[in-house]
Formats: structure tokens, C-alpha cells, sequence
């Protein structure tokens, strides 16, 4: 009765700026999902989120996130993430102002 | 060991009594302490206010508010007894356990290390800024 | 307008001390999260999808222009340049840093204002009618009431830590605009046979996932009661409330399971017991808040310049045919200024545009701006001979949208787009409704219509209480949009009606408008509204505009 694992990254919130931050591989938080490590093992997965729950004083709300592989890395495969990786719709603030690249599919920003 | 925290920073436990979960309610002596729990009704004490020297009433998790009623309750029914917050409260709470009528709170060893003496000593001044104190008056 | 003496300000100061002691000990690990999350958020600070969020406290939606300018001068200084104002009458800063938060909090008592309790399980900023104090229908003014009910749930020891959280709405009109049984608890302000003021007291109302009306636990209650009678029905709720299910913790589902009776004697038995504690000093201070509400100096001028200006250009006309609302005093008039220009986001405001509704406000409005539940900012005294020059400094400020109440006047919760609650997306369905009825270039003609939209089942953005409301959902991985009709949240108030399948983001707009153009075919004549209608035809043809039944198909 094993499922197959949906591959995830670790997503969470800077603790002083509050914004949306990825655990990498070598154990930073990045503000670009495509840095992030794209964790492919349940058990490994788990190992990440205990690491990321170990830096409260770092990150805020460290949470399994599912993500698929990309051309530059991981992407979101909810929009709700996907929207972590752009900001707001209504208006350029956020990650994209910032000059992230957005990742995963932004509903109704086809062009991207 | 516990700590026990009042408005002078922290001592240790002085209750010289036994302390009673609430069943056991009928074998309640003078001087006794009983304890309550969130979802007890503390009506069931008001018979035996009068013996019970120390209620202690017990706090699961600081954000279950229940035990603030439960206080300000026991007060109504005409407990003049210490009263007694225990468990899981918060030195940012003190002043709110106060306030409501308790004497004082107590802690374990692990949360006195997390909020020292002077986190609960920082709010020592419960009756400044007091609004419902200043309505009621 | 009430102003904070010396107590509220050593208390908001003193409040402000201990949030930054607060988030230093955060940071140096004293508190966890779980620990300091409850009293950030009792502090208005929430984690949201890209950012921190300010939530500050308007109580029952009054400012003065000080306090709208410091608005401004916070979301320039610390934030992005705008500041989004909700339907608690609330402004939410969405982009505020853990460290600046306590500077934010200290800048907001420099004008009497604070972010206490505007979000945890405690009692919320009091809300009440945005045009209190102006409107024509009105018995009482509500403000009082509802400063002595701020100072009074403020800090409260008792009620901190509720079950859940906890709205008071309270009203001072018979037309009632503050959705009051809609709350928790609703207060309508009534006398009785022998003249004597009271309240009509409600309890149990609420929105989100399980949407219920108030209902009345006390016909009359009279004024000097208020007090220990809330206290008794927050201490009963507060030991009844259920605690094991976050979804069933509202005090609607405590009102509910237990049976209103049941409850209100749990309250009637708590109240006569705590009556006593009660002195009447609480009355002693609300006399002297009273006292700080007294009207302005209201003038008496002519009105014919208005007249004339009015007469001649259509554009003005326009806009004071629906922005304005009755006032009691003759020669003046009640100004909404829409924050809802079409294709905007509903309820933003920059810090420009912030400064510049001050600026109208101190010179043309005896120094008063409300917010209202529905988004925009009132002010609520302004003489008709003023309007000309009221409007062309709107005009200069992109704020003289002339569609108060009109359709793509619409609620929007933040959604998607800022909140971590959200399923769905609603601001761009907002402004893609509200820019596709400027084209058909209708809303005139459609007449008095709310749309309501929630990005969730939590319901902020009152989409029960909507005559068309729409919530947005995540079907499947994918934003999907419910329509609900005939909701009102007046005095008629009524849960809307489910309808059927929702509808993907891309058709939920074309959806809209086949309502709203089926309405205008099947209404009786153009003098009975969207509601109206609804009401005497019932969902069926309505349904057949949304999912195209034969009859409509062809039409469609």
C-alpha cells in the first residue's frame, strides 16, 4: 500500500523579513525556489523538516511543500506556492520587484 | 521541583497541606488543597470553600483560557484561599492571573530556565494600566 | 472625536514596551514560535504568504486626519507606499519587518491609535455604523458605546484566550449598516416603553464555514447593564465554547449546540452573579466619552452654488448621485469617497491618496473620516457648498469614483494574493468584474448591487451577505469560483443561496455578467433591485442565467 513519494522542498518564512525562503542543499535558506533542494525520499524528507523545525530562530512555519523537477531547478506544482515565488498578482511587489524569476505556473500569467 | 511565582519573583513551594484532585471532594479536610482541571465545574467546591486552603487550578496549555473564569468564579462564590495557576502559563500571562485573582503561579524547572525571574518580575506592576480594574472600580 | 487620556496613553505605551520585549525575547529564544505567535498576533502581527501583516485598530472605524496621515507616513516609512483598509474597519500594512513592528506600534500611539486584539482569540476591534453621529435615521450615536467597549475588552484578563476569536458590531440605526447579526455579538441601540436607553441584544451570528444569524438572548437590556451582561455571555461562552475543534469553536456553534435557551440562562445566572462588581463607574466614564463625541459646529449657509454646479456639469451629477447619503442636518450631506476605482484593488489606498482624504477631511469636513465595513472612507459631516471643491481634489487623486453601492462597488478579502488562509485568488476577479461592467457601461441602469467576494470559507470578504457573493475555492489544484445569491447583511439580513457548480477563473466574470444582464431583462421594472428580484422569482431563472437552461441559452 506504499504510495509513490511526490517529491517536496522544504518552504518557510524568514523570521525578521517574513518572506518566503527555500532550504538548500547545504543547508541555506534562499529566496529562489529553483536553489532549493528538491528532496526525492520520504525518510531524507523528513530528516530536512526536523533540520528546518531546528532553526526557529531563523525561519517561521517551515513546512513540506510538493515541487517537481524544473529546467533551473525545483518548481511549484500548487499555485499557492507558485504564488510564494512571485508575490502578489496585484501589483509588482514582492519576489518578482525583487528580481526572482518566477517559478511553477502562475494562473492567468500565461506568458510566463 | 516547582518554582512558585508571586508578585516578588521566585520561591519555592510553602503549601504545608496535601493537595486533592477533585474527586476526591468528600475526603477534603481543613487545610486541605484541591485541584481543578480546565474542564471541571468549579461549582462543585462551593460546599467546601470554607475548609479548602489552597486551590490550585491547572493550566494543560497556556492558550486554554478556561481557567481565567475558573478564577474569577471561584472569587464570586467567596474563596478568600490562595488560588493557584499552575502549568503551562506564560510569564506574559502574569499579569492576566492576577488580575483575574490569583495569588499565584506555579512552573516547572524547564519554563523558570525559558523566562527567568525577571520576565515575570517585568510584570509584577499588574495593576497599572488596568482598564477593567478602572471600569469596574 | 475621542481622544486618549492619560490612561490610554501610558497603557498603549505600555503595551508597546512589552511587544518589544517580546519580540527581542523571540529572537533570543525565550519564547517559541508557538509561544510568541499568540502575542504577535494580539498585537495585529500575522505571517502571511510573501510577508509579515499589520493589522491596526480603527475603533468602530473613526479617524481623524492626524491619524490618517500618520497612515500614510507608516506605509511610506515602513512599508510600500499603501496601506489596504478591510471590511472590520481595519488598515492591514502587508509588508512590515519583525523588527520595525514595535517602531510601527510606537508611531501609532503618537496618534492614539494601536494593533491590540485585532487578531487572536480574543474580543476584536469593536465595529460599528459608518455613518454614526450623521445619519438621518439615526436613534443614537454608537461611538460611545463602542470606545467604552474597547476600553473595556482591551487587555482583558479574563477573555485572552478564548475559544476562538471574538466580534462585537453595534448600531444606533434602524437601517441597520454594521451587519450586526453577522456577530457574535450584535448591539442595537433601542429605548424603551418609558424612553430609557438599552440594547437589543444579539449573540450567535457569524459567517464563514457555517454562516448563521444572530439571534436576540435580551429584547432590552438596559445601558448600565452592558457591560457585566457581556462579560456574562463572554465567561459562559469562554467555559462552553468547544475547544476541540477550531471549525466548531465559534460561539454561533456554542449558541447552536446548546440551544439558545440553555445558553442564556448560563449567561442570566453569570450576569446576577457578577452584576454586583459592577459600581456604575463605568457609566461615570462613558458620560465623559460622551461628552467627547459631541457634534461639531455644524454651519448654516446657503446651498445654491451646489445647486448650479450640480445643474451643469453631468459628470458631478453623477457622482452625487450615488457617493452621497442623507445627512440630519439640513445643508449637509454624507460623503463616501470610493475606494473601488474599476480595475483597482478594493480598499487600498496610497499614502497620497491617504494624505489627501486628511487634508479634505480637516478642511471640509469638521475633521472627521470613517471607514466603512464595505471598503471605502467616509466623511461623514461635509456642508453641500463644498461638494464642487471636494470632488475636484478627489478627481486630482484618482478617488471621485462615482459608484457607491453599485456593482463593481465589491468586497474583496486580500485572497490569494496576500493571504496564507486563502484557497483562491479574489482581488483580480474583483477587478475584472468591476472593469467589464465599465465597458458594458451599465451599472447605472443595474442599480443598488453587492458583490461580495472571499478568497476561502473563512468568509472575509462577506460573500454570505452578498447579493451575488462569490468564494473562491481550490478545485483540484486549480481556483474555482462558487456564486451564491440573495444574501444581505442589513436589517433584512439573509445567508445567501448556493447555486450550483462553480466556475473556473477564466469564466467566473462572463458568469457575473449573465446574472446581472438576466436581471435587468426579467426585473419588474427598473425601480426593483438585483435583491428584490431575486426575491420574488426565486433562484430558478437565475440559475438558468448562470448555466444557460433552454429559456436562456439562446438569450445568453
Amino acid at each position: 500500500m506504499s504510495r509513490r513519494f511526490s517529491p517536496k522542498v522544504v518552504s518557510a518564512n524568514d523570521l525578521i523579513e517574513g518572506d518566503a525562503v527555500w532550504l538548500t542543499e547545504d543547508d541555506r535558506w534562499t529566496r529562489d525556489m529553483a536553489e532549493a533542494e528538491l528532496i526525492e525520499d520520504e525518510a531524507h524528507a523528513a530528516i530536512r523538516l526536523l533540520f528546518a523545525k531546528g532553526q526557529p530562530n531563523v525561519v517561521v512555519g517551515a513546512e513540506l511543500v510538493d515541487a517537481a523537477p524544473g529546467p533551473d531547478g525545483p518548481v511549484p506544482t500548487h499555485f499557492r506556492e507558485a504564488f510564494r515565488t512571485h508575490g502578489p498578482t496585484n501589483y509588482n511587489l514582492g519576489k518578482r520587484a525583487e528580481g526572482f524569476a518566477p517559478r511553477g505556473h502562475i494562473p492567468g500569467n500565461e506568458a510566463l | 521541583m516547582t518554582i512558585i511565582v508571586t508578585d516578588t519573583g521566585f520561591r519555592v513551594d510553602d503549601f504545608p497541606g496535601v493537595i486533592r484532585p477533585l474527586a476526591e471532594i468528600e475526603q477534603i479536610q481543613e487545610g486541605d488543597g484541591v485541584e481543578i482541571g480546565p474542564a471541571d465545574d468549579p461549582r462543585a467546591l462551593v460546599g467546601v470553600l470554607g475548609q479548602v486552603a489552597l486551590i490550585r487550578v491547572r493550566f494543560p496549555a497556556f492558550n486554554d483560557g478556561r481557567g481565567f473564569s475558573h478564577a474569577r468564579d471561584l472569587r464570586s462564590f467567596g474563596f478568600h484561599g490562595r488560588l493557584r495557576a499552575a502549568g503551562h502559563v506564560l510569564a506574559d500571562q502574569y499579569a492576566m492571573v492576577r488580575r483575574v485573582g490569583f495569588d499565584e503561579v506555579e512552573i516547572d524547572e524547564a519554563l523558570a530556565a525559558r523566562q527567568p525571574e525577571d520576565q515575570w518580575l517585568a510584570r509584577a506592576n499588574w495593576r497599572d494600566n488596568y482598564y477593567q480594574g478602572r471600569l469596574r472600580a | 472625536m475621542y481622544t486618549y487620556n492619560e490612561f490610554d496613553e501610558a497603557f498603549v505605551r505600555s503595551r508597546v514596551a512589552q511587544f518589544r520585549s517580546q519580540v527581542e525575547r523571540r529572537i533570543d529564544g525565550s519564547l517559541t514560535e508557538d509561544e510568541f505567535r499568540p502575542l504577535r498576533l494580539m498585537n495585529g502581527l500575522y505571517l502571511q504568504l510573501h510577508a509579515y501583516m499589520l493589522r491596526v485598530a480603527i475603533p468602530y472605524g473613526t479617524l481623524n486626519p492626524s491619524q490618517m496621515r500618520q497612515l500614510a507616513h507608516i506605509a511610506e516609512r515602513w512599508d510600500k507606499g499603501y496601506g489596504h483598509f478591510t471590511t472590520r474597519q481595519n488598515i492591514q500594512f502587508n509588508w512590515p519587518r519583525l523588527k520595525d513592528v514595535p517602531d510601527i506600534l510606537d508611531a501609532l500611539a503618537d496618534v492614539g491609535m494601536h494593533a491590540i486584539q485585532t487578531s487572536g482569540n480574543c474580543v476584536r476591534n469593536v465595529t460599528a455604523d459608518h455613518f454614526a453621529a450623521a445619519a438621518a435615521d439615526e436613534i443614537a450615536d454608537p461611538r460611545p458605546i463602542a470606545e467604552l467597549l474597547r476600553e473595556w475588552s482591551t487587555d482583558h484578563p479574563e477573555f485572552q484566550f478564548l475559544p476562538r476569536k471574538f466580534k462585537i458590531a453595534i448600531t444606533g440605526a434602524p437601517n441597520d449598516r454594521a451587519v450586526t447579526r453577522a456577530h457574535d455579538i450584535g448591539l442595537r441601540m433601542v429605548r424603551n416603553e418609558a424612553g430609557e436607553p438599552g440594547f437589543e441584544v444579539l449573540v450567535g451570528g457569524g459567517l464563514g464555514r457555517t454562516p448563521m444569524l444572530a439571534q436576540v438572548i435580551r429584547d432590552f437590556l438596559p445601558q448600565a447593564d452592558l457591560l457585566p451582561y457581556i462579560e456574562a455571555i463572554l465567561g459562559a461562552y469562554n467555559l462552553k465554547g468547544r475547544r476541540d475543534n477550531k471549525y466548531k469553536a465559534r460561539i454561533k456553534i456554542t449558541v447552536f449546540e446548546n440551544g439558545l435557551d440553555a445558553f442564556k440562562a448560563d449567561v442570566e445566572e453569570r450576569f446576577a452573579r457578577l452584576r454586583s462588581q459592577w459600581s456604575g463607574v463605568d457609566q461615570e466614564i462613558l458620560k465623559d466619552i460622551e461628552a467627547q463625541f459631541a457634534p461639531p459646529a455644524f454651519r448654516n449657509a446657503p446651498t445654491d452654488d451646489y445647486e448650479a454646479f450640480r445643474a451643469q456639469n453631468g459628470v458631478f451629477r453623477a457622482w452625487t448621485d450615488v457617493n452621497l447619503h442623507p445627512h440630519k442636518v439640513d445643508g449637509y450631506t454624507i460623503v463616501s469617497i470610493s475606494l473601488k476605482k474599476h480595475g483597482a484593488t478594493p480598499g487600498d489606498a496610497t499614502a497620497h491618496q491617504m494624505r489627501v482624504m486628511a487634508d479634505l477631511a480637516e478642511r471640509y469636513g469638521h475633521g472627521e473620516l470613517r471607514v466603512s465595513h464595505e471598503q471605502n472612507i467616509i466623511l461623514p459631516h461635509v456642508h453641500k457648498s463644498d461638494l464642487p471643491a471636494v470632488w475636484a481634489a478627489l478627481r486630482e487623486a484618482d478617488l471621485a469614483t462615482a459608484n457607491i453601492g453599485l456593482v463593481s462597488d465589491i468586497i474583496a478579502c486580500p485572497g490569494m494574493d496576500y493571504c496564507a488562509l486563502a484557497t483562491a485568488r479574489s482581488i483580480p476577479i474583483a477587478q475584472q468584474i468591476a472593469t467589464r461592467f465599465e465597458e458594458l457601461q451599465v451599472e447605472h441602469d443595474v442599480g443598488p448591487l453587492k458583490i461580495k467576494i472571499s478568497g476561502c470559507i473563512n468568509a472575509c470578504g462577506h460573500h454570505h451577505v452578498g447579493h451575488i457573493g462569490i468564494l473562491g475555492l481550490d478545485r483540484a489544484g486549480v481556483e474555482n469560483y462558487q456564486v451564491t445569491l440573495g444574501g444581505d447583511g442589513t436589517e433584512t439580513a439573509a445567508i445567501g443561496e448556493k447555486m450550483g457548480p462553480g466556475f473556473p477563473a477564466e469564466e467566473i466574470v462572463g458568469a457575473i455578467e449573465r446574472l446581472v444582464l438576466g436581471y435587468l431583462e426579467i426585473r419588474r421594472d427598473a425601480e426593483e433591485t438585483f435583491l428584490e428580484t431575486f426575491r420574488r422569482a426565486g433562484p430558478e431563472p437565475f440559475k438558468g442565467f448562470l448555466y444557460g437552461t433552454e429559456e436562456t441559452a439562446d438569450a445568453a
